[in-house]
């Protein structure tokens, strides 16, 4: 019981919280946004470890960290707009494309990053985004240290969620993007073009997942390894229904889920040996399946996600 | 321009299609050879050498067919019906710790002939329980299987990972994580001497064509076809969605099972959690290209096969990351979805 109440009362947790929550909440809000207009995107795992491998490799060559991220959103693009086609132009099955995506643009990454990076002893490193001090509030006791000295992508990921959970709800271009995921024969008729919103939905939101997997090399770690992302992306999707698709609820999910995540990390050294730690390792993804069967009852379900477009052809 | 539906599909068209997607593969996957500075053409041939260059090349090419045929069949069976699973992975390893439990523990000391079939059936229903439960969720939840399917894999893998450390572990294995091994006489025969192939490829060819038999010639095979093709027509028709779903899974999990039974009783005896090389995903690969036909699977088997067996070689010989084999079969699986695209529409301006 001491053990538990002294992981919780731990600045170290909480601060670990937000920066294992970070590529969840990036990769959650592009997966987020383009089912919204009506697009599943499995492809998420692949394009994030894409992200992270082109992110880390621009900076290795010299390029500056914020470069880094604008490379791996430009990664992500790239894969999105692929999905895009596959689904939105040729309305193939959203399942089969994305899970091609993935496939694809792993095993892409890991192929540059061989032929770019010759195999050493130790894998080569960068130096990552640093731990920002945010002035007046960092020198909190407890709360500073605990919430506001983290690297600039968690503060910038928080803030797109905010961001984007205004443009879906208020704004016309969300109203739009919503139209095109729930009727797009009756967007069509409102004289929006769901084809459009369809791909610009996709694009974007593969350019979160590709920064949300660039996180992991330019702040998180310093290098590249493959596997590294190790199932983010497949929680993000589930994350996705938790949040019943609304970013702001995207955000509370993937903060308690990183919180479970942080802490069994903590109680697991706490435990040191006394329980196999793949159990550990286990909980996320138990997690994941549990909320996706309290949730997808409940949640609201895009109306027309899966379904491809085409016009007068219904 | 604009998409237009094909009144009928020319029969040529269609059985050139896997064809033609995987010659696009090849020459995308070509155009990244060259940028990597390789000759493409000998790039190529030694992809063939690697894979039929030798006795011992052609034997390693088949065994590593077998487990996908098997993968490529649970994948097929499945996307057939519209029940996407995608935890081939996660079945085949359920499966694999199955056999080497139960061969460990129950059946030892049984002629060999009895252990076998007892030992393949233990690991095909490790697979189907393993798929049963998000099937059950899909059901009752109404939760999407692709993403639950997806998570058990990295579940049954660390449950794995578990056992092999804990009470399955081999306390002769000099403190390395494998598996207890079934006995000798419970492994599936040789077919060559002195190579790594066994009899499993025959159990896996076999299977094919009951699969193929089932689901042209049963009732189940084509509710299983009607509940893919149109879930609430299939319904209203008199369909009993629930129950052929649930044979679909069986059959799906199964066979994903099987496949990690068979590579335990014919390759290794025991179990790593590097049994796999992802045979699970590569199967969704293999079914697609195969177009969710059973016998196309093992076509489609044998070429992943050569892809990853011949780059192992070409990348020995040409410095080429043997990754290249993953991107041009996961192309392959990109350029036939649009290649089966174009035999079902043809563009109009």
């Amino acid at each position: 019981m001491n053990t538990i109440v002294d992981i919780l009362a731990s600045a170290g947790l909480w601060a670990a919280v937000l920066r294992i929550a970070t590529p969840l909440i990036l990769g959650t809000l592009g997966a987020l946004l383009s089912e919204r207009s009506g697009v599943l995107n499995l492809g998420i795992e692949g394009i994030m470890t894409f992200g992270a491998m082109v992110g880390w490799l621009a900076v290795f060559n010299g390029a500056d960290l914020w470069t880094g991220l604008l490379v791996a959103a430009l990664g992500g693009a790239v894969f999105g707009a692929l999905h895009a086609v596959l689904t939105v132009t040729l309305g193939l099955s959203q399942h089969v494309s994305g899970l091609g995506v993935t496939l694809f643009a792993s095993s892409f990454a890991y192929y540059v990053f061989r032929l770019m990076v010759p195999v050493s002893g130790s894998p080569p490193t960068i130096e990552p985004f640093q731990p920002i001090d945010i002035p007046g509030l960092s020198d909190l006791p407890f709360i500073g240290p605990a919430f506001f000295t983290q690297t600039a992508p968690t503060y910038l990921a928080i803030a797109l969620a905010i961001l984007l959970a205004y443009i879906l709800a208020k704004t016309p271009l969300g109203l739009a993007v919503r139209m095109a995921g729930e009727n797009p024969h009756a967007a069509e008729a409102q004289g929006v073009n769901p084809m459009v919103m369809r791909y610009g939905a996709v694009i974007v939101g593969s350019a979160l997942m590709g920064v949300g997997g660039a996180f992991l090399t330019l702040s998180a770690f310093n290098s590249f390894f493959p596997t590294m992302v190790q199932g983010r992306g497949w929680i993000c999707i589930a994350l996705v229904v938790f949040a019943s698709w609304r970013p702001e609820r995207a955000l509370f999910g993937a903060l308690l889920f990183a919180f479970f995540d942080g802490f069994q990390l903590r109680l697991q050294t706490a435990l040191d040996g006394a329980v196999p730690y793949q159990i550990f390792l286990m909980i996320p993804y138990i997690l994941s399946i549990a909320a996706l069967a309290v949730m997808a009852r409940r949640a609201r379900v895009p109306q027309a996600l899966m379904q491809p477009y085409r016009r007068g052809e219904r | 321009m604009r998409f237009e539906r094909r009144e009928h599909r020319p029969t040529a068209l269609v059985i050139a299609t896997p064809l033609i997607a995987v010659a696009a593969a090849l020459g995308i996957a070509g155009i990244l050879i060259a940028l990597a500075g390789a000759p493409v053409l000998e790039a190529y041939w030694k992809i063939l050498v690697g894979a039929f260059g030798s006795k011992l090349s052609i034997t390693e090419t088949l065994t590593r067919a077998t487990p996908l045929i098997l993968t490529g069949l649970a994948a097929a069976v499945a996307f057939r019906a519209r029940l996407w699973n995608i935890g081939g992975e996660g079945q085949f390893y359920l499966g694999a710790i199955a056999t080497a439990a139960v061969g460990a523990h129950l059946t030892a000391g049984l002629p060999g002939f009895v252990q076998m079939p007892i030992l393949m059936a233990s690991g095909a229903v490790a697979g189907m329980i393993l798929l049963l439960l998000p099937l059950w969720l899909r059901l009752r939840f109404s939760v999407d299987e692709v993403v639950t399917t997806l998570l058990l894999n990295f579940v049954a893998i660390l449950f794995v990972s578990m056992l092999i450390d804990t009470v399955l572990k081999d306390p002769m294995a000099f403190g390395w994580p494998q598996s207890e091994a079934v006995e000798r006489a419970a492994r599936l025969p040789k077919l060559v001497d002195r190579s790594r192939l066994h009899i499993g490829l025959l159990v896996a060819v076999a299977f094919a064509f009951i699969v193929h038999f089932i689901q042209s010639r049963t009732t189940f095979g084509m509710r299983s076809r009607a509940a893919g093709l149109n879930p609430k027509g299939a319904v209203f028709a008199g369909v009993p969605l629930g129950r052929t779903l649930v044979l679909v899974a069986m059959l799906s999990g199964g066979l994903a099972g099987l496949a990690g039974s068979i590579e335990v009783l014919g390759v290794k005896g025991y179990v790593t959690t590097d049994l796999s090389p992802g045979y699970g995903y590569s199967g969704i690969v293999v079914a697609m290209l195969a177009n969710l036909h059973p016998i196309g699977v093992v076509l489609a088997a044998l070429f992943t096969a050569v892809m990853f067996v011949g780059a192992d070689g070409m990348s020995r010989s040409l410095g080429i990351p043997t990754y290249i084999a993953d991107v041009t079969v996961a192309l392959s699986l990109i350029s036939m979805l649009v290649a089966v695209f174009f035999t079902q529409y043809r563009v109009r301006r």
